[in-house]
């Protein structure tokens, strides 16, 4: 008769469950429990609520296993303050380290503001949904953004940009509200360049130097020519700027489900278990954050 | 599934062989309420005699044994510039005994989240496996409707289950860890005349609750009356206390904080069970709330119990045992809030 009717189950060494735990990590990382360490590579100043993080996994085999999507995000933990979730604003061909562009708003983004180049953060990930751009190839493609949404169509933007012979014609629109508050102005010369890519940014509020277009965002919509049923929109930005950008896209005849939006909730662990992002049955950490229009309108109090 | 029958004496000596090595979890009473009735929680007990196994019904569910009020999901330890992340899972087993069966209907909801989905939480995994659940059927009470959600009857999800067939029980055995333990007392096949009792026992039950809810075409319902004025009734009384969620056997949503030592070398990762109720459950870096007042909150605590969970699993997370309508300053009775949507009474 042995001492313990009942034995020990330990988790961490079930065959099975390690498996799972695994998660196709041949195929991507998704750790659960575990974060990865990871080193803050490089800071970039963009605005002065905004910096750029350029993040380098410091496991080597975990680095290569890390892929992503456009549209996905990862968790940032910096231990002692806490996670929060990010979309990652880099390409998806960059090999070795990560861009997150983040904005001072809360204790964790305060205190990742004041880190140094070499500090060490964690990564989980990458989590979500993610813009659809295999099913846009062939066709045009609209990429909107409205202030900080800049960050997540970042990705997007660069699989256009490097496969541009995929796409028929392009079309980048930003919008924010006064100049100082453009996000990678560095950059939009570069996308300029690009041989048929048409590149538009507004302002709402302009000062003394800006001589481009006023007005919302919405404005710039009006002179597109595009082919209702061969075009594909990408809009990221505030609620209240998606809205009235998809309606007037939907008044142009753009199909819901060709309109992606990337939305934003409060998330405490990217999987679908702390229920803080969730609308009724969807989570927007795994059903989304990447929404086509028609499961916007769908999700009651989503805009 | 195997049946046996197992004499009440017999069951406290399995009792006493689990505890020589076991930390056991019962009903325990922990005191009066104003109306002279008796008050159980689950607790850890240390001897058969503390169990109260004709309680009837826990103010608190058995969930903080799987899904910890407050749990450490890892530590940082701080060494220079660099960490290291400590994760660790709690793998002693222990035994739960007396859970009624809409809280083993609970844990399996919860398995479908934590064990089914597609990122399985290793810490509930860790301590669902090590529980031994020792399930008990019971009088339904007045205000419970676990009938109309199904739940009255458990087939599945525990070790043993018991039904009280006056000097003996009914055992229903559902895992080999359960058989081999039974071989350590006596018990005894299952004649007509027990199966018998064991039927007359469950028409009992099922024709002893009182309070019914039509839930067939609830998720229907919930999306039509989306912007009902029930929501306003309902939800101009709720406190947002957040009392139902911490009551409730199901409720698992959670926040996550961090907290460092005084000497800042350590910094814990502690998840703590949250409410759908409370103020901030949906704010958002930058001070946006997406669902501001009371009401909202307490119509989506209901979206989510019955149509939201119906979607992702085909059943409603509630499983009707009315802990909540208990526990509410208010009065909020989840009875009373969906016959009003059906009825409209305002």
């Amino acid at each position: 008769m042995c001492a313990l009717p009942f034995r020990a189950y330990d988790v961490r060494q079930e065959s099975e469950m390690l498996q799972l735990l695994d998660f196709n990590r041949q195929l991507r990382l998704k750790p659960v429990a575990k974060v990865f360490p990871a080193q803050i590579t490089n800071v970039i100043r963009l605005t002065e609520m905004e910096k750029l993080f350029h993040l380098r996994i410091l496991d080597k085999v975990d680095r290569e296993r890390f892929t992503f999507l456009p549209g996905q995000f990862v968790m940032i933990e910096v231990p002692g303050y806490g996670e929060v979730p990010i979309s990652i604003s880099s390409s998806t061909s960059n090999k070795g380290f990560i861009e997150l562009c983040i904005r001072k708003a809360g204790s964790v983004t305060n205190a990742l503001h004041r880190a140094q180049r070499g500090a060490m953060v964690g990564i989980r990930g990458p989590f979500g949904t993610y813009f659809p751009l295999e099913r846009m190839k062939g066709q045009s493609i609209l990429l909107i953004a409205g202030g900080l949404g800049l960050a997540p169509l970042r990705a997007p933007i660069y699989h256009v940009t490097e496969n541009r012979a995929d796409f028929k014609n392009v079309h980048i629109l930003y919008g924010t509200k006064s100049p100082d508050q453009l996000l990678f102005d560095y950059q939009y010369e570069s996308w300029r360049r690009i041989d048929d890519v048409d590149m538009q940014i507004i302002v709402e509020e302009p000062n003394d130097s800006w001589n481009g277009p006023v007005g919302l965002i919405t404005k710039l919509l009006g002179d597109l020519d595009v082919t209702p049923n061969e075009t594909y929109a990408i809009v990221c930005g505030p609620p209240v700027m998606f809205k009235f950008v998809c309606q007037q896209l939907s008044q142009m005849g753009i199909p819901m489900d060709q309109m992606f939006v990337s939305l934003e909730r409060r998330m405490h662990c990217g999987m679908g278990k702390c229920c803080r992002c969730n609308v009724g049955a969807t989570y927007t950490c795994t059903d989304g954050p990447v929404f086509d229009y028609w499961s916007v309108i769908n999700l009651k109090e989503a805009i | 599934m195997l049946f046996k029958i197992l004499g009440k004496e017999e069951f406290c000596s399995l009792v006493e062989i689990i505890l020589q090595s076991n930390e056991i979890i019962a009903p325990k009473r922990v005191g009066t309420n104003a109306g002279g009735e008796p008050i159980h929680q689950f607790l850890p007990v240390h001897s058969f005699e503390e169990m109260d196994l004709n309680y009837k019904t826990t103010e608190y569910s058995a969930k903080t044994y799987f899904l910890p009020y407050r749990e450490n999901l890892c530590t940082f330890n701080f060494d220079g510039g660099r960490w290291q992340q400590e994760i660790a899972y709690r793998i002693q087993p222990r035994a739960i005994i007396g859970l009624h069966s809409h809280d083993i209907h609970a844990l399996l909801k919860l398995d479908k989240v934590f064990i089914r989905g597609r990122f399985p939480s290793p810490y509930y995994v860790s301590r669902r496996e090590n529980t031994f659940i020792v399930g008990l059927d019971h009088m339904p009470l007045e205000d419970e409707f676990s009938r109309s959600m199904g739940t009255h009857i458990a087939t599945h999800g525990f070790d043993l289950f018991l039904t009280d067939l006056g000097d003996r029980y009914f055992v229903a055995v559902d895992s080999d860890r359960a058989f081999n333990l039974l071989h350590r007392v006596d018990t005894r096949e299952v004649a007509d005349d027990d199966t018998r009792a064991y039927l007359e026992v469950r028409r009992k039950i099922r024709d002893g609750f009182k309070t019914h809810i039509n839930v067939h075409s609830l998720p229907n319902l919930l999306d039509l009356e989306f912007t009902s004025e029930v929501w306003g009734k309902w939800g101009e009384k709720c406190l947002s206390c957040g009392s139902c969620a911490m009551v409730c056997p199901t409720c698992y949503c959670y926040g996550v904080t961090e907290e460092v030592t005084m000497d800042f070398k350590q910094a814990t990762k502690i998840k703590q069970l949250y409410s759908c109720n409370l103020l901030d459950f949906a704010r958002v870096a930058g001070g946006h709330n997406f669902r501001p007042d009371g009401e909202t909150r307490l119509k989506y605590r209901y979206y989510h119990q019955h149509r939201g969970f119906m979607e992702d699993y085909d059943e409603p997370k509630c499983v009707g045992c009315n802990r909540c309508g208990r526990v509410c300053l208010a009065g909020i009775d989840p009875a009373a809030v969906i016959k009003d949507l059906y009825e409209e009474n305002l």
